[in-house]
């Protein structure tokens, strides 16, 4: 019965989906008040009516109904109680259920934060996300139904992949899709500002917490996936180039490009028509991954929902609202100009530079995603293209984007002097020498690569701390220099794990032992172990550097046996800011066991510096919020901090 | 003795048997050329893997993969050349660095193109 009920909730969200789009696009056009005015109450529906569908699919996941087609598919009835609740979105239907909950909720919020465009324009970008949200809730009735049933139901389910059985699962896939939503949020700001004929400053201002909002989510959701998989895989590797991860990772370079770019649209008015592009592009890549990952046309670790027939379900949708927009956009462009001009030497051309960066980033790894399918499907010819690739072309780019990132909040708006640059930026450069000539001479780094990544990282670390010390910091300044900061510490991480990392591949038995550097790792025992739907052999591997005290890392070879699976859990352990790191490889038959173990140093500045960034974001966010605040609060607010920029 | 003791029992085992695990990966005594042949392995691909490197996998084709590179990376070929092997032997599609070729210039030039197509873009916009 709930499971019906379920999907009745969600046709009736679809719906009032459907009212959403059409009653105010009629209204305002028919200049009907009553009409136009629907857009609030219809988005109060569809946010109500979504969240009962989707506590539905939760109910039948967490009691193991089988008789619902995707549960049995997808749980068993021996899975964790955790992993029974985050299943409901770790398979197709559920994660597109879990897209449009969060995207009716994302309707709700726009209803309900104050409409500083207006309510003609509030109802405008109601009506747009009511439009996007339609089609996914006929994807999802049409062809992704969650709540079929099966009779007569088995007994038992089919299990969850093991992979997935993970606490990075209940994460990693909700702050993506929020991420996602949010730049769809952006897309009905866009689109609305074009048939309004708003794009400018105000609209700009109206725009950012959104596009800021969605950043950081999509920010904290990458960082979350990234070191899921670098303890989950056990590859040791953190960033794989996968079709998958680049899915996320454009989405996350074009609202990059969008945030910066908001910023020359408030401040100068400059922009407009590229910033309404990177809009457009946002979402537009948002829904390009949704389309990667579901429907299996590139081969990828991820490729858990392989069904080609949705995939062209959503390259119509896709199509549709691409195209819609960009129609608009062809429309509306004469009406759109682009603004104002700007001197070579001034904040907004470093903006634009640095948006000219990210965008050839965003353009080699779309190019380096989708060549190799759109070249089987010209010539047949089959080629990979992989990390090698990725990093040749992508690293230069950033390497100089980094270095602008430095000099651009020193410089003015307008045109700017530079008389002042060379005192500013003294101690990145000074900290950028220091930490080159360290890693080289007591560390004994080789490689120009490594090297340079080394002062990229201090050169940017330092120019934003030393941005953060300065007298009169907002909020929003303070976001953007933590933002920065973090991209500098992530940089140094991932410097400094690759370069200064020690490997050691050996066969060990009980009792061996292994030098690597100044560490030293014996391996203790191996035995037997059990969880609650799986068996593992366990190594416990000691290890110790002198004059400190040891860890013992726990690698397992874990068997599951619901869907029957064998896995590898890494054994890790902290060690400062970076990770011991050991995989448990199989026996030769012989009493030896194979030991993979890796020191990598500073590796978890990797993620802290995407954790560092996104709180960066929310900060600027809270910057913009405060703006909504009743004057009461604003005023004691205002003290610490003068005013949001 | 102990040898023919196991054979025996390798017979015994029949069928259940018959696959021998692939050779565990032993790294190359000399960490000059071991650190070659991992340069080499993680730009291989895992034919019977979905996307992953020969040096991530743990796929028994990958295995004898490794064991083939270290072989060859100690019988002296260089990196290069190695590549060009599996190349050879399984196409194009083995290897993560994707050829240089007429079908592939824009793939390489692709960095270059964005690059310059958004500086003339820009060029204009600036006021002089």
């Amino acid at each position: 019965m709930i499971p019906e009920i379920g999907h009745f909730a969600l046709w009736l969200a679809a719906a009032a989906a459907l009212l959403q789009a059409v009653a105010p696009t009629v209204g305002l056009w028919r200049n009907d008040a009553g009409l136009q005015r629907l857009a609030v109450p219809a988005a109060v529906a569809q946010g109500l009516f979504t969240a009962l569908a989707f506590a539905a699919l939760t109910w039948a996941f967490v009691v193991s109904d089988f008789s619902v087609k995707l549960v049995a598919a997808n749980s068993h009835s021996m899975k964790p109680d955790m992993y029974r609740f985050t299943g409901v979105w770790a398979n197709h239907e559920g994660s597109l259920l879990l897209w449009v909950l969060v995207m009716a909720l994302a309707g709700l919020a726009i209803a309900f934060t104050p409409a500083t465009l207006g309510s003609r324009f509030r109802d405008r970008v109601l009506s747009v996300q009511g439009l996007v949200a339609l089609g996914f809730f006929a994807f999802l009735l049409l062809a992704s139904n969650p709540f079929e049933r099966l009779s007569p139901a088995p007994t038992e389910g089919q299990g969850l992949n093991p992979l997935l059985q993970d606490p990075g699962l209940a994460f990693h896939p909700p702050l993506l899709y929020a991420g996602y939503v949010g730049l769809s949020v952006a897309f009905a700001f866009a689109v609305g500002g074009m048939l309004e004929n708003r794009v400018g400053p105000a609209w700009a201002r109206a725009t950012r917490p959104w596009v800021l909002g969605a950043w950081a989510l999509l920010t904290l959701g990458i960082a979350l996936g990234s070191y899921w998989a670098y303890y989950e895989l056990g590859w040791g590797g953190w960033w794989f180039w996968d079709p998958v991860e680049n899915a996320a990772l454009m989405p996350w370079l074009a609202a990059t490009a969008l945030l910066h770019s908001l910023v020359v649209v408030m401040k100068r008015d400059a922009l407009r028509a590229w910033t309404l592009l990177l809009a457009v592009a946002a979402f537009s890549l948002s829904m390009m991954g949704t389309f990667i990952v579901r429907s299996g046309l590139l081969t990828s670790v991820h490729a858990f929902a392989v069904d080609p027939a949705r995939g062209l379900f959503l390259v119509v949708l896709m199509a549709l609202y691409i195209g819609g927009a960009l129609t608009i956009y062809a429309l509306a462009a004469g009406r759109v100009a682009e603004g104002r001009q700007f001197h070579l030497v001034s904040r907004e051309s470093v903006l634009v530079a640095n948006n000219l960066l990210i965008s050839a980033i965003l353009g080699v790894v779309f190019l380096g995603t989708l060549y190799p399918m759109a070249l089987e499907a010209a010539t047949g010819t089959q080629i990979s293209v992989g990390p090698p690739y990725f990093n040749r072309t992508t690293l230069p780019l950033l390497l100089a984007m980094t270095a602008l990132m430095a000099v651009g909040p020193f410089l003015g708006w307008k045109r700017s002097g530079t008389g002042h640059l060379a005192a500013r930026l003294l101690p990145a450069g000074a900290a950028a020498a220091v930490f080159v000539l360290v890693a080289a001479w007591p560390f004994g780094v080789r490689g120009v690569g490594w090297l340079l990544g080394f002062g990229a990282a201090a050169w940017l670390g330092a120019a934003s701390l030393s941005m953060l010390l300065r007298k009169g910091v907002t909020l929003a300044i303070a976001g953007m220099a933590l933002a920065h900061l973090g991209v500098a510490i992530s940089i140094l991480g991932a410097t400094a794990s690759g370069a200064l990392q020690r490997e050691a591949l050996v066969a060990l038995r009980v009792g061996d032992a292994v030098e690597l550097g100044p560490w030293r790792a014996e391996l203790l025992d191996v035995r037997p172990v059990a969880g609650p739907n799986w068996t593992a052999i366990e190594a416990q591997l000691e290890v110790k550097r002198e004059g400190h005290r040891g860890a013992v890392l726990k690698p397992q070879s874990r068997m599951f046996v619901a869907p029957a699976q064998e896995t590898t859990e890494s054994g890790r352990a902290g060690w400062r800011t970076g990770e011991l790191y050991a995989v448990l490889g199989k026996p030769d038959g012989s009493g030896r066991w194979q030991v993979h173990l890796w020191v990598k140093p500073m590796v978890r500045l990797i993620w802290w510096g995407g954790l560092l960034m996104a709180f960066g974001g929310l900060l600027a966010l809270g910057g913009k919020l405060r703006a909504f605040a009743p004057h009461k609060w604003r005023r004691q607010l205002a003290r610490p901090a003068q005013g949001a920029a | 003795m102990r040898a023919a003791a196991i054979a025996f029992l390798l017979l015994l085992g029949g069928p259940a048997a018959a696959e021998p695990p692939p050779p565990p990966d032993v790294p190359l005594a000399d960490p000059g050329l071991e650190a070659k042949a991992r340069g080499v392995m993680a730009e291989l691909r895992c034919l019977t893997c979905q996307n992953q490197s020969i040096a991530d996998s743990n796929a028994g084709q990958a295995q004898a993969m490794r064991a083939e590179v270290r072989e060859r990376i100690a019988a002296g070929e260089q990196p290069g050349d190695v590549r060009d092997f599996f190349v050879e032997r399984y196409g194009d599609w083995v290897s993560f660095v994707p050829p240089a070729r007429q079908d592939t210039a824009l793939l390489w030039l692709a960095p270059l193109l964005f690059l310059g197509v958004g500086v003339a873009l820009v060029w204009r916009r600036i006021r002089r």
